[in-house]
């Protein structure tokens, strides 16, 4: 971010002062020049009303005037540019090899066709990110947990995504011994929504995965004890799910 | 020959010994528990759900509503969360002004569960002290915020508003004053043979136990786990701070007891840090665009709650409003070892056992 945002007052001022040029030009008041230099773009604009009503008054240039302003709405859409540009040019993360780590691990162990994706979350802190198929989902948890080289041993957080064109479970991994995160996830099902459960290897997996059957419709194989946690037992449909109709419309 | 029979038993979900509203079915044969069933929902807002229609400065009001215990810990986690996304710098007086509130409000937390703890054991005098305590930390947020429970204090890239003049100072004489009170609570409370008898070895597990029921907070660490995030993952400006983690050994309420009162004293020494560090003047509010889009993506981040680790999760379309937005609240997931706490305990301690989990609920429900 601020690496950008050196850019974009530097890029401002290199518009600003051509287009000062150009009315200088047209005008040919060499006073105008000190007052049409600000370097935010919001003092830029009246400052440049200001040289063409000058501009208006001196000369009879008028076909002129519209340049600056057709400008004026193109300078918004650099910096999105930008932005767009800018997650290529961050190279590679250091958390890389620890990714390619467990990547090893699982394929040697479970097979080349058990991780169907693996990238480094740029947007949360670097994370680790492990999307598994839904038949291996079970089995690289629980290789996640046991394999000596990784070792993650508490469950922090789990929970339902509805995609609208398939569901998402997302699982956040910690390793008490290593100090490492991973994130693990497994695309579902819309239509039929059933994964297995990790309750097996971790017990904290219990709730939050009645909540997401709560709440999104998810089955679980395997689970203990799958119920309505939040919601009431005769509670129709599932609240978050994006095609889900409420019950009081005006609430 | 005394014929005993199991019986069903209702506790809550209106009983004072479970702070809120939480219910518990107890199968019980004679004293001894059975079995126990929590039953919660109660209080379920549909935070979440809520959330996908609103943008991102309107979702922090309602996570005051969450752990209301320790609004200033979840006003954290969503605008950390925003700005992890959106990559947005903090200025450096915002920073300490947002540590300094978590601080105070985790001392206060902590005082509430002490005073209600003992008032559960039978205790009533504690409960008083506790609350004058708290009390003077309500007041100095006030003078912060505006507010005595529901802040709605941070805001994405800083604070709302800079603290009022001398407010500080104020923060710097509170910190003698609340040493000097918890020499008090142990000196009355701490070795006392009643209280003693009353929590030492009840509730214990172990440290295998604690981590697979993905516990945290104290309720982590009286097992002997070194785990607080303020340390394992350091967030805002944590690092700078010279504190130490409470760590028990034995895993039963005695244990917990003694980490949290740990705690306080932590806090107390990061605030005497933070007021010593916090830079004279400056910006409280860093550079902000107008409206909030988040970059197509995903975040979890997760920070230290005076009740363990709270995460907040967001899936982002680029929009104004997340598409997915998810807690993850620590008191959910503390309270999922409790069948298995109460299972052949004596129904007396069951009050003992609940209590010292330390649940709010509006955070056990969302």
């Amino acid at each position: 971010m601020t690496d950008e945002n050196q850019n974009q007052p530097q890029s401002n001022e290199e518009n600003e002062k051509s287009k000062v040029e150009e009315t200088k030009n047209q005008a040919d008041e060499s006073q105008k020049e000190p007052k049409a230099e600000p370097t935010t773009p919001k003092e830029e604009s009246p400052s440049n009303k200001e040289s063409t009503k000058n501009a208006k008054e001196d000369t009879s240039a008028k076909t002129d005037k519209p340049k600056p302003k057709k400008d004026r709405p193109k300078r918004p859409r650099k910096p999105r540019a930008k932005k767009e540009e800018k997650p290529e040019d961050l190279g590679p993360s250091p958390n890389q090899p620890i990714l390619d780590h467990y990547v090893n691990v699982i394929k040697t162990n479970l097979g080349e066709e058990a991780i169907e994706e693996a990238s480094i979350n740029r947007n949360s802190k670097d994370l680790p990110t492990i999307v598994a198929t839904p038949k291996s989902y079970f089995q690289i948890a629980k290789l996640l947990r046991d394999h000596e080289e990784l070792q993650f041993n508490y469950l922090s957080d789990l929970h339902g995504i509805d995609y609208e064109t398939h569901m998402e479970m997302y699982v956040y991994l910690y390793s008490m011994t290593k100090k490492y995160s991973v994130a693990l996830k497994v695309k579902v099902d819309r239509e039929h929504p059933v994964v297995d459960s990790l309750t097996p290897i971790w017990q904290g997996a219990n709730w939050p995965e009645s909540e997401a059957y709560d709440l999104l419709g998810i089955q679980f194989n395997n689970h203990p004890d799958l119920k309505r946690i939040l919601l009431g037992e005769d509670w129709e449909g599932y609240p978050l799910r994006k095609d889900y109709e409420p019950y009081d419309v005006e609430v | 020959m005394i014929r005993t029979e199991e019986m069903l038993l209702n506790v809550g979900p209106q009983h004072p010994s479970t702070h809120g509203v939480f219910r518990l079915v107890v199968k019980v044969e004679g004293e001894i528990i059975r079995e126990a069933t929590p039953v919660i929902g109660y209080l379920h807002r549909g935070t979440e759900k809520l959330a996908e229609d609103l943008q991102y400065t309107q979702i922090i009001p309602y996570t005051d509503r969450m752990d209301y215990l320790s609004a200033m810990t979840n006003n954290y986690v969503i605008c950390h969360a925003v700005e992890t996304i959106v990559g947005l710098e903090v200025p450096e007086r915002a920073e300490y002004l947002r540590v300094i509130a978590m601080e105070l409000g985790r001392i206060a937390s902590h005082l509430v569960w002490y005073g209600t703890y003992l008032l559960d054991l039978g205790a009533t005098s504690p409960f008083l002290y506790a609350f004058r305590e708290r009390e003077a930390i309500i007041n100095l947020l006030n003078e912060l915020c505006g507010a005595r429970l529901t802040f709605n204090y941070m805001r994405i890239g800083g604070v709302k508003w800079d603290a009022p003049e001398g407010w500080i100072d104020k923060v710097r004489e509170f910190i003698p004053y609340m040493r000097e009170q918890l020499d008090g609570y142990h000196g009355f409370i701490s070795g006392n043979e009643i209280f003693l008898n009353r929590v030492k070895g009840i509730g214990q597990y172990t440290q295998e136990e604690a981590i697979q029921y993905s516990l945290s907070g104290a309720n982590l660490r009286c097992t002997g786990v070194d785990y607080d995030i303020r340390k394992v993952e350091p967030y805002s400006i944590y690092d700078r701070f010279d504190f130490d983690v409470p760590v028990g050994e034995t895993g039963d309420a005695w244990a917990r007891y003694k980490c949290r009162m740990g705690e306080i004293e932590e806090s107390l020494k990061i605030l005497e840090q933070a007021v010593e560090q916090i830079p004279e003047e400056g910006k409280v509010l860093g550079k902000v665009p107008r409206i909030i889009k988040a970059p197509k993506g995903e975040v979890y981040v997760r920070i230290e709650s005076p009740r363990g680790e709270i995460g907040c999760y967001i899936a982002s379309d680029n929009k104004k409003s997340p598409y997915r937005l998810k807690f993850r609240r620590p008191s959910f997931y503390n309270l999922q070892i409790l069948p298995k706490l109460l299972e052949g305990e004596n129904m007396a301690n069951l009050v003992t056992i609940l209590g010292g989990v330390d649940i709010v609920l509006g955070e056990v429900d969302g």
